[in-house]
């Protein structure tokens, strides 16, 4: 019985285990460093981690149907040239010798729809025309992350204040503060509320999961699993160009490399989330702690002066080891169950 | 068009073409309302392709379906849904990683406005497990769950469907207990007196004279016979199931067994299922040099796993293996292919060969190591002798060794995969089902090839499920039913009813008991 108890209490720190790094993380930096708990460090992680966590929020989506999203990154690139070269340069009409330009909120929608429309051509390629996920969206990733540098011909658009009098002004207030809580923040607290409700009390939801836990036996129940991964890509898609407009916003300045190989940061803030690789489960609540404890490692070792070197093979060795105690507690699970169920035998 | 007020849905001369295969030919069938209708035949008889097209899962390629006398197209499973007819499939078709109660609602889920309404999804999963007298946490994983219990949860997904009118189970009691059985039994008289029709597949003859109403019989795609089961005994079942006009030649041996070497022995082979039971359970037989040995029996009843044991993929497994008289432990497949096992697998495309090589590569995969030269770089010359003499010797037909693999016959690429076992120079083969898949020239051709490797020493075990095959091919027939043996059949006792008979007499011993009391 003993035995039983202590395995219980060992099950429940494992499934935990996330959170519990990310407690020992932050315990560890501000001990290492005193300045880490201090308002300004804090107000800069939470825009840090607002940024990879809105992409993990989409890439969870995508990776519980069984797939990958790698154009992510690329997506916010172009969704942050698209918005700063509306507002700089606007749309020139050249039949019409005229130069248009938009208010804020018709750009943010425009560069949402845009997004979407990346996620909707990926979801199509791969469901209609058979192409694996991990190659499609290799192929997009290349594809918007260099039409990101067509815009603008690799250079910065670095004016996106607007005018007052061409009525563009207010873009720059997406990346700034209400209070000391940065707008980025905030955007991500509500999407990470609609995703997780989507997920959890959605028949959406339940179709996302049904997909990747056993694509036949979905078809063979009625759903249409072809749509349920469109809608996954576009979700991702639409989820990159918010981050696009925020990162642009935050930075006062669109340039074209931006948001380069931040996929990676959101597929490991999911799988840290325990988002399984293979399909079929994965929450919201895990992959906003997995985005975290990214954050807390990237910031954390900077204010603590470790090179950038050295943290990324730290990074590498997280995420891992993260995998590997991921497997582990599958086993765990797997040998409980056969144990209770020989018990009530 | 059609109007009968007993039939349900009527199919009118339903055809069904794969690439290669017709696996339906002018099938007409009726579900009769309110009955119990049973389906039966041998494996690739086309019964589950039937019940597919009327579940809307496959289309048929020509032939029409009446429900209530009127044209029906099912375009897919929602479709057929509309229609009121659920299906339970034959291979699980569950979400091991979602909880009793999302398994049981998936797909026509309960909705609150735009959100899930989880208590009554909880509460319909709790109404439906009482009825089939499982009661379970409807929170519980279903990947957590006996096999058996699973199969409880697909039957209860079907009973949700209000407008249920046509039920059909693909072999619904494969893995469940004699208790669970009977509940099954309880339900379906329920289900018939309320008028619904079930549509029943089953190879446990037994449970289709306990249960069924109306039997109809297919083979090889095609209709033989349909009776009422008041009208009717087991061994007209058995006769129209198997048939009398298909039938192959049996070689004559010329080596006399009797004088024979005894190569392998196997005493007591078990091997326990996971959740309970055996899935091959105190099992002994002993294998002569030269010797053809069949193994035959139903879906499950422990046949591929026999191999699977023999080939050291199952280290669990207990008894004691001789070979020629020293006694070895199969501890891994790579010490059984070097001890003079070889073995050609049931699923040729999964298991047998390797797509992306041509013909000459599969054939030498195995034996390559043989190859060497220097130890490390393949000598292709020999390579390539070696399999120009296999292709001759088993008359693979083909113009050049260097293409596609898939560009051969199913039956020819049958011949690589046995080429491919016998290049490596074993003392014993074992064949999974060598003729599945395969036309009718092919496979006489293929026992050929068995029986001439054969009459040279080669010790050979064969299984499979077609009767008329392994009668033709084996020296002597070892019957296994439900992981037991529970007949081995030498010379004249070999005969289709004996087969037969010994082929179910595993499945539901206390049942057959209390039976034999009577």
């Amino acid at each position: 019985m003993k035995s039983k108890d202590n395995s219980k209490l060992m099950m429940t720190l494992m499934k935990g285990r996330t959170f519990i790094v990310l407690v020992v993380l932050l315990i560890f930096f501000s001990i290492a460093n005193n300045k880490f708990l201090q308002v300004t460090t804090l107000t800069m992680l939470a825009k840090h981690v607002a940024l990879y966590g809105i992409l993990a929020i989409g890439m969870t989506f995508v990776i519980i149907t069984g797939g990958i999203d790698l154009s992510v990154g690329s997506v916010v690139g172009l969704a942050g040239m698209i918005a700063g070269g509306m507002i700089q340069e606007g749309v020139t009409l050249q039949f019409a010798g005229v130069t248009l330009y938009f208010s804020v909120p018709m750009i943010v929608i425009f560069s949402i729809i845009l997004g979407g429309l990346v996620g909707l051509v990926n979801g199509f390629i791969i469901t209609k025309l058979g192409v694996a996920p991990f190659i499609t969206t290799l192929g997009t990733m290349y594809i918007c992350r260099g039409f990101a540098n067509l815009r603008s011909g690799g250079a910065t658009f670095s004016s996106i204040a607007g005018e007052e009098g061409l009525g563009n002004t207010g873009f720059k207030s997406i990346g700034g503060s209400i209070g000391i809580i940065p707008v980025g923040a905030v955007i991500f607290l509500i999407l990470a509320v609609i995703g997780a409700v989507l997920l959890k009390k959605t028949a959406f939801g339940w179709h996302v999961l049904a997909v990747g836990g056993n694509e036949r036996s979905a078809r063979l129940s009625g759903i249409k699993a072809d749509k349920v991964k469109i809608i996954v890509y576009i979700i991702s898609g639409v989820m990159a160009a918010i981050v696009g407009l925020i990162n642009t916003a935050q930075l006062a300045a669109a340039h074209p490399a931006s948001g380069d190989s931040w996929e990676m940061n959101a597929i490991a803030a999911a799988v840290l989330g325990g988002t399984s690789m293979a399909g079929g489960s994965g929450t919201i609540v895990g992959t906003i702690v997995g985005a975290f404890v990214i954050g807390v490692i990237n910031d954390g070792m900077t204010m603590c002066g470790v090179s950038e070197f050295w943290q990324k093979v730290i990074r590498g060795f997280v995420i891992i080891a993260a995998v590997v105690i991921d497997q582990m507690q599958r086993n765990m699970e797997a040998k409980m169950a056969l144990q209770s169920r020989n018990e009530n035998k | 068009m059609f109007d009968d007020p007993n039939v349900v849905l009527h199919c009118e001369k339903i055809d069904k073409i794969y690439p290669g295969t017709k696996a339906l030919d002018g099938v007409s069938f009726d579900v009769l309302k309110g009955k119990v209708n049973v389906l039966i035949g041998e494996n690739g008889a086309g019964k589950s392709t039937l019940m597919k097209m009327i579940a809307g899962i496959e289309h048929p390629s020509a032939g029409t379906m009446y429900m209530d006398g009127k044209e029906i197209v099912l375009k897919d499973t929602n479709a057929a849904r509309e229609h009121g007819i659920g299906i339970i499939h034959q291979e699980l078709s569950l979400f091991p990683n979602l909880n009793i109660y999302q398994n049981i609602y998936m797909g026509h889920e309960q909705k609150k406005g735009f959100f899930l309404n989880d208590s009554a999804h909880s509460e319909g999963a709790k109404k439906v497990l009482q009825r089939l007298e499982h009661e379970m946490d409807p929170n519980t994983m279903v990947g957590d769950l006996r096999v058996g219990q699973q199969q409880m949860i697909e039957i209860g997904r079907n009973l949700l469907q209000n407008n249920l009118r046509i039920l059909i189970m693909d072999e619904p009691t494969s893995s469940l207990s004699t208790a669970e059985v009977q509940v099954l039994f309880k339900i379906m008289r329920e289900l018939t007196a309320a008028g619904i029709s079930i549509v029943y597949i089953s190879h446990r003859l037994e449970e289709i004279m306990e249960i069924g109403d109306h039997v109809t019989i297919l083979r090889d795609g095609k209709y033989v016979a349909d009776a009422d089961v008041k009208d009717i005994q087991l061994s007209w079942i058995v006769k129209n199931m198997v048939g009398t006009d298909k039938s192959y030649r049996r070689i004559p041996r010329t080596i006399d067994l009797k004088k024979q070497p005894e190569i392998l022995r196997v005493e007591h082979l078990s091997l326990p299922k996971r959740g309970g039971g055996f899935l091959v359970n105190d099992v002994s037989f002993d294998l002569k040099k030269g010797e053809i040995l069949g193994i035959y029996g139903l879906l499950g009843a422990g046949r591929s796993e026999v191999f699977e044991c023999l080939m050291g993929m199952h280290p669990e497994s207990t008894g004691k293996i001789f070979l020629e008289g020293k006694e070895i432990k199969a501890g891994s497949i790579a010490e059984q292919i070097e001890r003079g096992f070889a073995i050609v697998p049931e699923d040729r495309q999964a298991m047998g060969l390797v797509q992306s090589l041509d013909i000459e590569h599969n054939l030498s995969l195995s034996a390559i190591k043989d190859y060497r030269r220097g130890g490390f770089f393949v000598d292709e010359k020999k390579q390539a002798e070696k399999v120009e003499e296999e292709i001759k010797d088993i008359h693979i037909k083909v113009a050049d060794k260097s293409l596609p693999i898939l560009s051969l016959s199913g039956g020819n690429q049958q011949k690589v995969v046995i080429g491919k076992c016998i290049l490596t120079g074993p003392k014993i083969l074992l064949l999974d089902e060598p003729s599945r898949g395969i036309d009718i020239g092919a496979k006489t051709e293929v026992f050929d090839i068995i029986h001439k490797y054969a009459e040279e020493g080669l010790s050979i075990i064969v299984v499979s499920s077609e009767l008329k095959e392994i009668m033709a091919i084996a020296d002597r027939i070892m019957v296994l039913s439900n992981g037991l043996k529970t007949g081995e059949l030498l010379g004249e006792e070999i005969t289709e009813d004996n087969l037969v008979l010994a082929s179910y007499a595993g499945h539901h011993t206390d049942n057959g008991k209390k039976e034999s009391q009577k």
